[in-house]
């Protein structure tokens, strides 16, 4: 584990106000299918926190959300329900972020346990916000590798660590 | 011009994750031997499939279980269709044999660092040569008794090597890595001194992304590779194997495939007949032919046709059975295989 915070003083933007869905879009009988869209999967992602991601499990120093430190945002999160195809892209809150691997692998078990097994998901640092952008972004979205990773119980429970909702 | 079709001809279920990859048994398909094949998963196992010879349908004859720990990624016959070796990311790759109709694991290698990716024999089924994210390439040499001794470990790969495999008719070895390079490995002494030989990359017109996969045709003068870079490259060499006053006769780039595939190609294999067909993450099969019509400056090779949808979720892996006739096999995300018929 990483000692030492890696950003001591995170800027913390204010959460978005959540739109209000429209009830008129309901289904008018159950069969119809609801498409899914950007909203739905930012809010998938949306309670996802980096308590255990920056530090220390036991001691969380950054008990803010993904969102609070716009790490991503909803405009990131690029959806086409078409053609089963979402892409997230995330900011690394610094450039040198050591974790940016570790938030895409969260955010790709996320959205794997969330979407419909038809989807295709790419997850990718935003251009110029990480030192190593092409690395990170390529073992992202190397499923081989995702595999062999989310096979490893200590990373798994890191995942689950960060993927557990927090109840503030 | 006759309208081609790739058929399915039956939809195979039983593992309950991803399948990765499978092999079909060489020594099977003729003579009156029914067609076998097997498959690995990330469920841990591997199943052996055999055609029924009065229905044509496969079914699942047995399951290897409880040896590999972790997602068995990779599996290849021997030659002689007696042993099975499967890759696995827990770090081995185990021998099987076939005892009475019963899988036996007979040895166990080991010495990679961690996951074992793909596993190749040669020709003569003397050697066999495993790849690893630990980025080496090992050869084994087969003795008797089932046993395998490491005679090389190849480094030079910068990253995980994705997969291994033999020429088809020379004692040449092919990899290809995450680097995104291919390399070429060659025994020019006499006493296990491999050496890579040539790196195909970048500057030679190879794949800007990782190379997951490649391919010889039947004459073992052309290989075909396909990448993250979503594009199929065709390589050619002059000479087959070591020239006769010694060296090595390199491989060239012949022509890339481009704009066919939209998402990551995982997998290509070339069928005895000429066709080489790709699986990739778009869910699609795609089938390519030389280019007969003599157009200047035409394409040299062309689509011969697509199969969109082929499976739910992405493709891992396509192969051509041997034989006369052959029939596809795709592996799937979607957890199960599919057996294809090309017909008119």
């Amino acid at each position: 584990m990483v000692s030492g915070l890696i950003n001591e003083n995170p800027v913390i933007y204010e959460r978005k106000q959540r739109q209000q869905r429209s009830t008129q879009s309901l289904p008018a009988d159950e069969y119809t299918v609801e498409p899914i869209d950007q909203q739905e999967i930012f809010d998938i992602l949306f309670f996802f926190f980096l308590n255990s991601i920056f530090l220390d499990i036991k001691d969380p120093e950054h008990p803010y959300s993904l969102e609070e430190l716009k790490v991503i945002t909803e405009e990131a999160v690029e959806v086409d329900d078409q053609k089963s195809y979402v892409r997230v892209t995330f900011t690394p809150t610094v450039e040198h972020c050591s974790m940016a691997t570790i938030i895409g692998l969260c955010l790709r078990v996320k959205l794997l346990r969330s979407l419909p097994p038809r989807y295709k998901v790419d997850i990718r640092v935003a251009p110029g916000s990480h030192a190593t952008e092409a690395a990170v972004n390529k073992q992202l979205n190397d499923k081989e590798r995702v595999a062999a990773a989310l096979e490893n119980p200590n990373l798994v429970d890191m995942v689950d660590e960060c993927l557990a909702p927090s109840f503030d | 011009m006759e309208r081609l079709e790739l058929k399915e001809v039956q939809k195979l279920e039983g593992h309950t994750d991803r399948v990765w990859s499978l092999d079909w048994n060489p020594a099977t398909g003729h003579a009156g031997i029914p067609l076998v094949f097997a498959s690995c998963s990330g469920d841990k196992t591997v199943r052996i499939w055999e055609q029924n010879l009065s229905t044509n349908l496969f079914s699942c004859k047995a399951t290897l279980e409880e040896t590999h720990t972790r997602t068995v990624r990779s599996c290849a016959w021997s030659p002689s269709g007696k042993l099975l070796a499967t890759a696995s990311f827990d770090a081995t790759t185990a021998i099987w044999e076939n005892v009475g109709g019963e899988f036996e694991c007979v040895s166990t290698l080991e010495g990679h660092e961690n996951e074992v990716k793909s596993v190749s024999w040669n020709a003569s089924g003397t050697l066999l040569a495993t790849c690893s994210r630990d980025k080496s390439v090992w050869i084994w040499e087969v003795q008797p008794g089932n046993e395998f001794e490491c005679v090389s470990v190849l480094q030079g790969h910068t990253q995980d090597v994705k997969m291994v495999r033999w020429h088809p008719t020379e004692d040449i070895l092919f990899s290809c890595s995450y680097d995104n390079n291919i390399k070429v490995w060659a025994d020019e002494g006499d006493s296990d001194d491999w050496q890579c030989v040539q790196t195909l990359g970048e500057p030679n017109n190879g794949h800007t992304s990782t190379v997951w996969a490649l391919s010889f045709n039947a004459s073992g003068d052309k290989m075909v590779t396909c990448s993250d870079d979503l594009t199929l490259k065709v390589w050619e060499t002059e000479h087959v194997g070591m020239q006769s006053g010694g060296g090595f006769a390199p491989w060239r780039h012949v022509c890339t495939l481009t704009g066919y595939h939209d998402r990551t190609i995982f997998s290509v294999h070339w069928s005895r007949g000429g066709i080489f067909a790709s699986g990739a993450a778009d869910d699609a099969i795609r089938l390519f032919v030389e280019n007969n019509e003599s157009q200047v400056d035409g394409p040299l090779y062309k689509l011969l046709l697509k199969k969109e949808k082929a499976h739910d979720m992405d493709i891992n892996y396509v192969q051509w059975s041997h034989g006369e006739k052959p029939l596809l096999a795709s592996a799937s995300d979607d957890g199960t295989i599919k057996v294809w018929d090309l017909v008119s």
